[in-house]
């Protein structure tokens, strides 16, 4: 059965089962591999999407409950003012190690900037501490979000 | 860890390797293909440092290409993980060339363990033991100043004039008097024509432009937009993805499969039973990891089906009754044990640990009739090839091996048993197949960093100072199944590292090492691999020392250091900028630790506080480091942040267990990791230092966890002697 998804702007049809995760579908289906596989059960946030604009761990959302919503990846995140922002931060306090938790810190942090301009640090606890980094980067994780919102 | 000799250690291991540098050739210049000056190096392997610098043996295991277009290239056997390599490296070669950081360029170097073995791993290509640095920091720097020379050289030549009168600066040659220039890439083809010079001069720390400053990471923009390509990433045309189910059972054997379910799943394509695990092959891993779940397999567990931890420490604790192999000794410590005033007593252990690493296992492999082709990221590359060859009973030549970034590496990528893994299952499939460990198969067949025991004893004087020391330690040792040849007479230099030669001043010392391998259960190496252990329990064992002659933890270490000024330095400035006896209140306590692992001095200071239900945050971490010359200082305090927080995890959560033979964790739930709502401040000071560059990707981590006992301990009282931290020890009673 073909299911319809909209991602980062555009439509695409895949023919999978309807509760195939959506995490398999943009990366094994779409070849999207910019968004991480880390655990399959929404424990360490690698996998991190945006669904209409809200953070949501993609390896537990079965493709079939996205009907019409926009899909954003870290592919298409930097086009937005919040994402840009954030990945300049990044840039400038270098935050990044191995770097391959950091998709998903991404799409965490944009989705926190976008919606709290602001953020103090317990909003970035609560917003953020669903994201493992096993390299570590959380002191630079946080300089950058207050950057980032400075900016 | 350095794999040259059992009994050396890494401070006088680096200074051999820069003598036997000065003593011979190491560099050749010719043209390159394709235009430009091609310099190889042969960075001085240990064991063949010896050699005789004769013309025959001159192999080159690095090569620095200038090409036509100016862009310098530089081929090196190591890879990034996250550690910064590829920016700290290019450094030394900008740095005496002359050139600005963003002209040098690194690439990795294709499998070939002859020419690109790292030196201080005894010849093995592999990127570990916080040594990239270490390694390259001489000879590096003398191939950029012998480049620079000679681009000097052929300009003067093409300008007839003196060479003394030329100055390089930016990737170009200028003649001032006569305002002539010339760029590296118009120089670079007469420049191979040019003698190498016989010697050098190398830059003084105080003409450094780019040593010692913050320097951009090379490798970072990629990671923040998705497009960088880990080993989990690649698509070869028609490749499919599969996942597996090992023995839960070390040693166990499938029995039997009903797959019926399995290949009833949409999008499944093919099972692969092999000895001891079975595959689902499927168009996606959504596919995959469901036909896994309808997998009906029955192992037979094999020899280790009632294995529990238990039965290891027992059989650790009864091993380490019996003496060991010597691994230091000072004096005669039972005479002056006999003399002490007071005997201190004390067992320590610590755990089975996972890597975790965030990218999960996971090796692409092609098996083609005549060749096999695989992309991994691993921190062994030839190793991995030369794996799947003998796996796929190919010549090493019909392998190709591509290498990719590493989503941590933390030790677990030193290993090929997934390439291994992978390769026996590609033998089954038609067209290329990815095979991606599940969270649950990475976290439950990892290999991993072994369960210690240790038995302390020490003498105090009248003062309480100690006049003997004594430490046996059991365990399993990873240098003798992982480099056979460097483990001699019963001991390596990573198991002991930590353990002896420390920065204390003690009259009379023995350090023995048993060695037990634990039946059931891989080990290996593990972030800051020796020391993680040995930090833990030499300086846990220390703090305890000073609390029975009632001293404080840092006054009682700095006595005991005038012999070792550079670890007395960094401890005094760790206490200084902590606030060291600056009044807390209740229940939270400051601790210290002190080492010298890696070839760099740290001291840290974590400040934690210990609930009523006896949960532990730690609040603050206060780091002085004296890693010798600094190289990028924006990298060493990253390494710091990073192994600082990979050590709290391990004390507050860390820990594989067995149970019937099977590892109980299996997910981030059970596994856990440090969160950012738990990370602490991390000060990190950087010692001024003109010395050569010490390790830093690891000696944070072995660090920070006796740190947080001893702070628990001024806390609470209570002392730690086991990991990870047991919060039922520390409630308050009611």
């Amino acid at each position: 059965m073909a299911i319809v998804i909209k991602v980062n702007g555009s439509t695409h049809s895949v023919d999978v089962d309807g509760d195939t995760p959506l995490l398999w579908v943009l990366r094994d289906v779409l070849g999207m591999t910019g968004t991480k596989f880390g655990c399959g059960m929404a424990l360490c946030g690698a996998c991190t999407v945006h669904v209409d604009g809200v953070a949501t761990r993609s390896c537990i959302t079965p493709v079939d409950s996205v009907g019409t919503s926009q899909i954003t990846t870290i592919e298409a995140i930097g086009a937005t003012p919040a994402g840009g922002k954030i990945q300049k931060a990044w840039l400038d306090r270098e935050v990044v190690q191995c770097g391959y938790c950091q998709s998903g810190q991404i799409m965490s942090a944009t989705a926190l900037l976008a919606s709290n301009p602001h953020p103090t640090d317990s909003d970035i606890d609560n917003a953020m501490s669903g994201n493992i980094c096993r390299c570590g980067t959380y002191v630079r994780v946080r300089e950058a979000i207050k950057q980032a919102a400075q900016s | 860890m350095t794999l040259s000799d059992s009994t050396d250690h890494a401070r006088t291991n680096q200074s051999k390797t820069a003598i036997a540098l000065s003593r011979r050739r190491f560099l050749r210049a010719a043209a390159a293909a394709g235009g430009g000056l091609m310099l190889s190096l042969e960075l001085p392997f240990a064991g063949r440092a010896a050699a005789a610098a004769d013309a025959a043996s001159f192999v080159p295991n690095a090569f620095i290409r200038i090409g036509s277009d100016g862009q310098i290239v530089l081929t090196m056997p190591y890879v990034e993980m996250g550690q910064g390599t590829y920016t700290s490296i290019p450094m030394l070669i900008a740095e005496e060339l002359e050139v600005d950081l963003s002209k040098v360029r690194l690439e990795h170097a294709p499998p070939d363990e002859k020419r690109y073995g790292n030196p201080l791993l005894g010849g093995l290509q592999a990127t570990g033991n916080s040594n990239a640095i270490r390694a390259s920091w001489q000879p590096l720097r003398q191939a950029g100043a012998s480049a620079r020379t000679m681009l000097i050289a052929a300009a003067a030549q093409r300008w007839n004039v003196d060479p003394a009168s030329c100055r390089a600066e930016r990737g170009e040659v200028m003649h001032a008097p006569t305002g002539r220039r010339a760029t590296y890439g118009e120089l670079a083809d007469d420049a191979a024509k040019m003698p190498v010079p016989d010697k050098v001069a190398l830059k003084r720390p105080d003409e450094f432009k780019l040593i010692g400053k913050p320097a951009k990471r090379l490798d970072t923009p990629a990671k923040v937009n998705g497009t960088a390509e880990y080993g989990i990433d690649v698509r070869p045309a028609g490749v499919k993805i599969a996942t597996l189910a090992q023995s839960p059972v070390f040693g166990g054997r499938v029995k039997n499969v009903d797959d019926t379910a399995a290949k009833a799943v949409n999008g499944v394509r093919q099972i692969v039973r092999l000895d001891d695990a079975v595959a689902v092959v499927a168009d996606h891993m959504g596919a995959a990891k469901k036909g896994l779940a309808a997998l009906v397999i029955e192992w037979d567990d094999g020899p280790h089906a009632k294995l529990n931890t238990k039965d290891i420490l027992d059989q650790l604790e009864h091993a380490t009754l019996n003496p060991g192999v010597v691994a230091e000794t000072i004096g005669d410590v039972s005479s002056a044990m006999a003399k002490a005033r007071t005997k201190v007593e004390a067992t320590y252990q610590v755990p089975f640990l996972a890597h975790a690493t965030m990218e999960p296992m996971n090796c692409t492999v092609h098996v083609r009739k005549d060749g096999c082709e695989i992309w991994v990221g691993t921190q062994v590359l030839a190793r991995a090839q030369a794996a799947a060859a003998k796996t796929a009973g190919l010549p090493l030549d019909k392998v190709v091996a591509h290498n990719h970034l590493i989503g941590g590496g933390f030790g677990r990528r030193l290993e090929v048993d997934g390439v291994i893994r992978a390769v026996q299952i590609a033998q089954h499939v038609e067209g290329p197949v990815k095979v991606v460990w599940t969270r649950e198969e990475d976290i439950q067949h990892d290999m991993y960093r072994p369960y210690w025991f240790d038995r302390f004893s020490a003498g105090l004087d009248d003062k309480g100072m100690p006049v003997a020391w004594s430490h046996r330690f059991g365990g399993s040792s990873i240098i003798a199944r992982w480099a056979p040849p460097f483990f001699k007479n019963g001991l390596d230099s990573d198991t002991t590292e930590g353990a002896i030669d420390l920065v204390y001043g003690l009259p009379s010392k023995l350090v023995d090492y048993v060695r037990v391998e634990p039946p059931g259960i891989p080990t290996a190496f593990w972030r800051s691999v020796g020391p993680s252990h040995n930090v833990f329990v030499v300086e846990s064992f220390m703090d305890e020392l000073a609390a029975a002659a009632k001293q404080d933890p840092v006054a009682y270490r700095l006595a005991l250091l005038d012999k070792s000024p550079r670890a007395k330095a960094v401890l005094a400035l760790a206490a200084e900028k902590a606030g060291w006896g600056r009044p807390l209140p209740e229940r939270v306590g400051r601790g210290v630790s002190l080492q010298s692992v890696f070839a760099s001095y740290v001291a840290q200071v974590a400040e934690v506080e210990v609930s009523k239900d006896g949960l532990v945050r730690v609040r603050r971490v206060v780091c002085a480091v004296d890693c010798g010359t600094a190289v990028n200082p924006d990298t060493i305090q990253a390494q710091i942040q990073s192994a600082v927080i990979f050590g709290i995890t391990a004390a507050l959560y860390g820990q594989i267990t067995l149970k019937d033979g099977r590892v109980e964790q299996s997910n981030f739930h059970d596994y856990q990791m440090l969160r950012i709502n738990e990370a602490p401040a991390i000060e990190v000071h950087i010692v001024q230092s003109s010395e050569p560059p010490g390790g830093m990707g690891e000696c944070g981590t072995s660090a920070i966890v006796p740190a947080v006992a001893n702070a628990i301990f001024a806390a609470t009282g209570k002392r730690l002697r086991k990991m990870p931290i047991d919060s039922a020890a520390l409630k308050q009673p009611a």
